[in-house]
């Protein structure tokens, strides 16, 4: 188990940096992980990260970009607006939990 | 004395690959028309554009049948030569994994002789086909790009 220490805080992640113990996240630290890769979080960013917040806490899964898209009612063209070129792994980073193992 | 040495540690943080070089392409050359054929292309390039990777699908020979507005409701497993099928089933090329890649700026192109051979017009092709191509205008779009045969 490695830690890292962003904002004052320790941080349980996994060797690429994840969070791995969702309960260390909240609101707050989600703007200062957004702010590690450049990402200023909007009202529009909020709509994502909530549902892949609430989604993992139902399913025990990060949800996949379609899933995000079908389920979250959030076009997949936006979410590649929101958060570029890797959306479903920067939105897992903001959100605190781990990458989608997804497919589709 | 002990020297206690501070390291300002940079915190761990994913590497998104911001830094490399954005130009990697996927080139995915759809011939076959099975179901079961049909899907790998269309899962891998989903997951090719969700990695930001640039990604071009070419539909050529039975291929075809996965944009052909025709037939690309009834792609079809077959039990006969495969012995790991145990049941017969029959399906759909779902249209939204479609949809996906071209709302990722996936592209898709038709081959222009499949096209000719099965004397078609566009409008019999899926609505998100970009063009019907050329092997030569292929080679060109295919240019530096990963190819995958299927």
């Amino acid at each position: 188990m490695m830690t890292t220490t962003i904002a004052g805080r320790e941080l349980q992640v996994n060797e690429e940096g994840f969070l791995t113990d969702p309960t260390q996240w909240d609101e707050e630290l989600a703007g200062v992980l957004a702010g590690q890769i450049g990402i200023m979080l909007t009202d529009a960013h909020w709509k994502a990260i909530r549902f892949l917040r609430s989604d993992h806490a139902v399913t025990g899964q990060t949800p996949t970009l379609r899933r995000v898209s079908t389920t979250g009612g959030i076009p997949v063209k936006q979410l590649f607006t929101l958060f570029p070129k890797k959306p479903a792994k920067k939105m897992a980073y903001i959100a605190g939990l781990p990458k989608p193992v997804g497919c589709v | 004395m002990t020297t206690t040495t501070t390291l300002q540690e940079q915190p761990l943080v994913p590497d998104f690959g911001e830094e490399a070089d954005t130009d990697r392409k996927l080139v995915i050359i759809c011939s076959k028309g099975n179901l079961d054929m049909a899907y790998p292309a269309l899962v891998m390039a989903n997951a090719a554009l969700g990695e930001g990777i640039e990604t071009h699908l070419f539909f050529t020979f039975w291929g075809f049948d996965v944009i052909n507005n025709a037939t690309m409701q009834d792609l079809k497993f077959t039990p006969v030569g495969n012995t790991a099928m145990h049941i017969q089933q029959a399906g759909a090329v779902r249209p939204e994994m479609l949809e996906q890649i071209v709302a990722m700026d996936g592209h898709l192109w038709a081959c222009k002789m499949s096209f000719d051979m099965q004397h078609l017009s566009e409008d019999d092709l899926y609505d998100g086909v970009d063009g019907v191509i050329s092997a030569a205008d292929f080679m060109d779009l295919s240019q530096d790009g990963q190819l995958l045969f299927i």
